[in-house]
């Protein structure tokens, strides 16, 4: 059963077919003969899981109402806060700290019947592209447990590729749950900026941060985003609207629509295989009758400097909260000067301090318009850029990454690893919804790897990502190739 | 935009209140500097009259309803914090030599 889909799952649960408590037993013993190896979970939420389970069965037999996701097994990143479950952001400067609320995600989740299996492994306060970068532990593709599952969501997409979690949360900033979905041969979907509720999620860089599913199909991730997305008065910057629902998008054809295609992105740096991959998606897409258009995103080569000022800056603010007196670990110290400096030094790893240095060095009092302001000006010429394009197409069709996932220790420079993120970066700044969707394989001899697809939509515009996301898949590009040892 | 001098370096981890090791120091000098070489490609990026994206998506600040309403209890807040005294937060000394 650990392969059944989201919506298979909730209504044999629904329908009696099976107790709650057999799908989390399930799950749980998958993850304990297999997490070992692969890594996915910082913490499992074993007696939570199956109170709940016990709850949603005992519910459905005297007759009671069970929400959409009634005993689907969902695991989390581990920046969404949990009530009386460690939560650490990959950090070591949370270990051990245990939030006294559940974040608004995390709420509709249970509302709606979603049993949290765990939390997931992740880079450090998501400041990584392959959750190398967590302060306890790495995680394996399960693709290649020689390589990476990409980041910084990689826990989540291990998991929901092994079968570890039926789906998963995950955050993306500059593209942390699509890259991830795209090295793990699942489906990841950022939502628009706003429409899913960041109260609760662990502060990275808030004008780009947001939170979405990571599934095996575009119809689980879709259920899920129906279940957490919509306003929140809790979060300031949530959008006020009306959730969004999937089910015609889920069944509507594609004939007719515009998919452009940007060449800014069909660059030197693309991989072959990848771009073989991509190739084969646009055939797929044109047999489905979309309509394939050029268009330009003339700023796209500036995505990756705005992003890397406009994050860190936005990050060494958020992270001032941790200086050892309210939460989180704490140094020995003389005096508070002290003490801030050595539980500082002390709980954050490499990524983090360099990325704090980065932002406090681009907000420094007579740098802000050399940096923060110029970066914030050529975000609006992104921005520009997309609004020209989808006056044009309805949905823009790129790879989700330059390559498939690299080797452990791949990445011997910081720049080495943010030049990954190149093709993700542009719909953070820009605000827009994006997806990662299968598209294929690469050949054998170069590993069988995964090749992810990104769609890149209108603003709010869900609905057209997951109907063209679900031509994708109907084009079988994949076949039903799984990862091997996780059968 | 041009590379970081050591002095910078250590003027910046005490502005982010972030204690540095020798290594660290060195290190963060070097990747530093190449990650600012590369920003430097926004500097001759036309941006007159472009005005500065501070939002994905444009909105008023919203205000709440001015009700009371339940939050933490100062016992739920408190629970992580590292050294306490009753409903209070133990930090050592703000100036050196004093007492915590």
């Amino acid at each position: 059963m650990y392969d059944w889909s989201v919506a298979d799952t909730a209504r044999r649960v629904k329908a009696g077919e099976i107790d709650a408590s057999e799908v989390v037993e399930s799950a749980l013993a998958r993850i304990e003969k297999h997490d070992g190896d692969l890594g996915a979970y910082l913490a499992i939420c074993t007696e939570k899981a199956r109170s709940d389970a016990m709850m949603i069965d005992a519910t459905r037999k005297v007759g009671g109402t069970l929400g959409p996701l009634a005993g689907v097994p969902i695991a989390l990143k581990d920046n969404l806060v949990t009530k009386d479950t460690v939560t650490t952001a990959g950090s070591k400067i949370l270990d051990g700290w245990i939030p006294p609320y559940d974040a608004t995600v995390v709420e509709r989740l249970r509302a709606a019947g979603a049993i949290i299996i765990g939390k997931t492994n992740m880079d450090e306060f998501g400041m990584g592209s392959s959750t190398e970068r967590s302060a306890f532990k790495p995680t394996k593709n399960p693709w290649d447990t020689t390589r990476v599952p990409g980041g910084s969501s990689g826990g989540s997409a291990a998991a929901v590729a092994a079968g570890l979690a039926c789906a998963a949360l995950g955050t993306d900033t500059g593209g942390s749950i699509r890259q991830p979905a795209a090295f793990c041969g699942v489906v990841g979907l950022k939502p628009t900026y706003g429409l899913v509720s960041r109260w609760g999620v662990i502060a990275y860089a808030s004008s780009l941060d947001q939170v979405g599913p990571l599934g095996r199909s575009v119809e689980d991730c879709a259920l899920v985003l129906e279940a957490i997305a919509g306003h929140d008065h809790r979060d300031s910057t949530s959008l006020v609207k009306l959730a969004p629902s999937f089910s015609t998008a889920l069944t509507q054809d594609v004939k007719g629509l515009k998919v452009g295609l940007p060449k800014e992105y069909f660059v030197d740096a693309l991989d072959g295989d990848v771009k073989a991959a991509l190739d084969k998606t646009v055939v797929a897409l044109r047999e489905a009758g979309v309509e394939i258009v050029d268009v330009a995103l003339p700023h796209t080569h500036l995505a990756l400097a705005a992003y890397y000022i406009v994050a860190p800056a936005e990050a060494s603010s958020n992270l001032s909260r941790y200086d050892g007196v309210r939460y989180g670990t704490r140094a020995e110290a003389t005096d508070l000067l002290d003490l801030y400096m050595k539980t500082r030094g002390a709980g954050f790893g490499t990524e983090v301090k360099r990325r704090i240095m980065l932002g406090t060095y681009a907000l420094r009092s007579g740098y802000y318009d050399a940096y923060y302001k110029k970066a914030q000006q050529v975000r609006a010429l992104i921005k520009r850029d997309f609004d020209e394009a989808f006056a044009k197409v309805d949905v823009i069709l790129t790879p989700t990454t330059p390559t498939t996932a690299f080797a452990f220790g791949a990445k011997a420079t910081p720049m080495d690893m943010y030049l990954g993120d190149i093709f993700t970066l542009a719909c953070n700044l820009a605000g827009l919804p994006g997806m990662s969707v299968p598209c294929g394989l690469t050949p054998e001899a170069s590993g069988g790897l995964p090749v992810g697809a990104q769609l890149l939509g209108k603003p709010l515009d869900e609905a057209t990502l997951v109907r063209v996301g679900r031509a994708i898949e109907k084009a079988n590009l994949v076949g039903d190739a799984r990862p091997k040892g996780f059968a | 935009m041009a590379n970081l001098e050591r002095k910078e370096v250590d003027e910046i981890a005490l502005l982010a209140r972030l204690h540095l090791d020798e290594g660290e120091r060195v290190a963060m000098q070097e990747e530093l500097g190449a990650i600012l070489e590369h920003f430097a490609v926004l500097a001759g990026v036309d941006t007159t009259d472009v005005a500065p994206m501070t939002h994905a998506v444009p909105m008023d600040l919203p205000l709440r309803d001015d009700d009371v309403v339940r939050s933490l209890t100062v016992d739920e807040a408190l629970r992580g914090a590292p050294k306490r005294d009753g409903d209070f937060i133990v930090v050592p000394a703000i100036l050196p030599g004093d007492q915590q």
